[in-house]
């Protein structure tokens, strides 16, 4: 693997909006790098200023306060057409385009490098169609942009930001809207090519399971606490995703490194058993409200294992019906 | 792309051979080779009505949708049109304006200027049409939403023409009468040497939107895509909306108001070549414009209705179900 290399530094970093009052600051002192080669994610629940931020760091927006520097050089130091070929933006911005098919629009990512007409040479088809292969959409080519789906559409503006050959990625929320094996897919994508192509990748999500599993470094953000950067692991252990992320109902298991949605157990039952059935009928149980207590004399006893399911002695098919009896018996 | 080139020829012929006077295929033709000609009627009819009424139709035809697809592309509205936002209107209240006060307030009817008069109008014209033209921009930026955007343009529509009533109110009854007739809109109303000078400046200006391609198609994807491409947004907006805005002006100061037609033409092109691609919608737009205003005023002048029958009836009537069915094909997404 690539040695990493520091590619935005961001030093007492604000961020906000320009109002007529004054600055409206959404985010205070920041101070973070990011690296080449890794896959950074910005968690933070809504309205945290995630997208103040995204856009603050690729230009779109003037910083409050503080200094962006890329590759060294201050941001502000970058006109328009350098930064088009530093940094690459996949955005939730709804594309209006139709009667466009997926090569054009890939090939759009050509443009700060082609001439006044935006003829493109022989080697930038070959990069375009490097991009298409790379985020394997090649099957899509001929395709007209309004006929993709989610998922497929933003395959293609990864692909379009490829093409862009810029050695930073930032995209906005690239998995919302999309179904799960999508977002799973999107991520492990973007990672392969922060890997393979040692580029910078940082993005905005929602999907905290799937960043935990995948980022190199997160950046947590929220109004309260501002910003905290570490790996997944760190995070957890130092208890900041916790802090981060508390909610009536939710624990984020260290162990683990994965939220849990607690349920409030009251009643209990006695449980023996092995294996996957056990831990299935556990997590049924919990789901409404009862807990397992083996101490107990408990008047109910459920025995589970691949052999089938048992209540008080008695055979049952399935957890729906066991759950069924357990609920009928405990509230009579 | 040829055969639309090829119907413009079409139906230039034809707006020569047909009108309302029928002459002997064979005599126009001599007549337009230079030859002698005894009828001295004919000779005038072809020349000074016939041949300036079609050239100005080409290029009106021409300017006019792309200024459509100018608009459309820069306001990611596709019923974006210089009729349908009240550009047309804008440049009408600019030639109101000074039609209508040149009289009271000049002591003079502008009418009979002649030269000086047309300039006037025409410059009345761009300063009204740019005047609503930046009020949409200003507009587009703040309300999200096609249909409020059109509605906003059908508004400001209705005001110019309220103060163009209350003009009239003040002005000579012949001001009144040459600004009527300037309204209704036609390709005929262009004569003798200002032809000329309509085409040339329009031969001047249609080649240069080509320098445009480029920075249309960057726009197509939206402000911050085209941004991050990096192109200077600001700077990109008002070439594109400067360009479109004196297209209509110059056609609506020559030709008067002329309907629908930007609008229509680049959704059919669009329509044909199933592409948004800027280097083929642009060069499409033009021919498919020109070709399409020459057949409605071929159309407007067909043997029967005398010339009677107003270039802006048949624009509308082709227009309008262009209007009608991109709403029922957009009314799903975005509209």
């Amino acid at each position: 693997m690539m040695k990493k290399k520091e590619t935005i530094r961001v030093e007492n970093l604000s961020t906000g909006y320009h109002s007529k009052k004054g600055y409206n600051i959404i985010t205070k002192h920041i101070n973070a790098s990011l690296f080449s080669g890794e896959l950074t994610c910005l968690l933070g629940p809504n309205g945290a200023g995630k997208s103040t931020l995204l856009r603050t760091l690729t230009a779109f927006l003037p910083p409050v306060d503080g200094q962006i520097f890329i590759s060294g050089k201050p941001l502000f130091n970058y006109s328009d057409a350098e930064l088009a070929k530093v940094i690459g933006v996949v955005l939730t911005d709804k594309l209006m385009v139709t009667n466009m098919t997926v090569d054009e629009l890939v090939g759009m990512g050509r443009s700060p490098y082609t001439g006044f007409w935006g003829h493109m040479s022989d080697n930038d088809h070959r990069i375009v169609t490097d991009a298409i292969d790379l985020v394997g959409i090649s099957n899509l080519r001929g395709r007209m942009v309004q006929t993709l789906s989610d998922g497929e559409r933003q395959k293609v503006m990864i692909a379009k930001a490829l093409a862009q050959e810029t050695p930073i990625i930032f995209l906005d929320e690239p998995t919302a809207f999309l179904d799960y094996p999508s977002k799973v897919e999107i991520m492990q994508l973007l990672q392969k090519l922060s890997r393979e192509q040692a580029k910078t990748v940082f993005l905005s999500t929602h999907d905290l399971e799937l960043a935990l599993q995948i980022a190199d470094r997160i950046w947590l953000i929220d109004k309260s606490h501002g910003v905290t950067i570490g790996t997944p692991e760190d995070l957890s252990l130092s208890g900041d995703m916790s802090m981060y992320f508390h909610r009536e109902g939710v624990t984020f298991d260290a162990e683990s490194g994965m939220f849990k949605i607690c349920h409030k157990l009251g009643k209990s039952v006695r449980l023996t058993g092995s294996n996957a059935p056990y831990h299935m009928v556990k997590k049924a149980l919990a789901r409404q409200g009862i807990d397992v207590n083996n101490d107990s004399h408990n008047p109910i006893s459920i025995e589970a294992s691949e052999d089938g399911y048992t209540i008080n002695g008695l055979k049952v098919k399935s957890i729906d019906e066991l759950i069924n009896i357990v609920t009928d018996t405990i509230d009579s | 792309m040829s055969i639309l080139g090829l119907s413009i020829i079409v139906f230039f012929i034809l707006n020569l051979l047909l009108g309302s006077i029928s002459i002997p295929m064979m005599d126009i033709f001599g007549i337009l080779t230079g030859q002698h000609c005894d009828n001295e009627i004919w000779r005038n009819i072809v020349l000074k009505s016939r041949v300036p009424q079609s050239l100005t139709a080409t290029v009106a035809g021409a300017g006019l949708a792309v200024s459509g697809l100018l608009m459309q592309t820069v306001f990611r509205n596709p019923l974006a049109g210089p009729s349908v936002l009240g550009i047309s209107s804008g440049a009408s209240l600019g030639v109101a304006f000074v039609v209508l006060l040149s009289g009271s307030i000049g002591g003079m009817a502008l009418s009979k200027l002649g030269v000086i008069g047309e300039v006037t109008i025409t410059l009345s014209a761009i300063a009204g049409s740019l005047l609503i033209m930046a009020l949409i921009a200003f507009v587009a930026r703040k309300v999200r939403g096609n249909v409020t955007l059109l509605i906003m343009g059908v508004m400001i529509g209705y005001i110019a023409n309220a103060i163009i009533g209350v003009l009239k109110f003040f002005s000579a009854e012949e001001d009144i009468r040459a600004y009527v007739i300037w309204g209704l809109g036609s390709f005929s109303r262009v004569s003798g040497g200002q032809t000329s000078v309509f085409i040339i400046l329009m031969l001047f200006l249609l080649p240069t939107t080509f320098f445009l391609i480029k920075t249309l198609n960057i726009l197509l994807l939206g402000d911050s895509y085209a941004r991050n491409l990096g192109l200077d947004i600001k700077r990109a907006r008002l070439l594109v909306i400067s360009c479109s805005g004196i297209l209509v002006a110059i056609v609506t100061a020559y030709c008067g108001p002329i309907v629908f037609l930007g609008l229509a033409v680049p959704h059919i092109c669009r329509g044909i070549f199933h592409s948004s691609n800027h280097s083929i919608t642009l060069p499409a737009s033009m021919l498919g414009g020109a070709s399409l205003a020459l057949l409605c005023n071929l159309i407007a002048r067909m043997p029967g209705f005398e010339g009677a029958l107003p270039v802006n009836s048949v624009t509308a009537l082709v227009g309008a179900p262009v209007v009608m069915w991109v709403l029922f094909n957009k009314r799903k997404s975005e509209v």
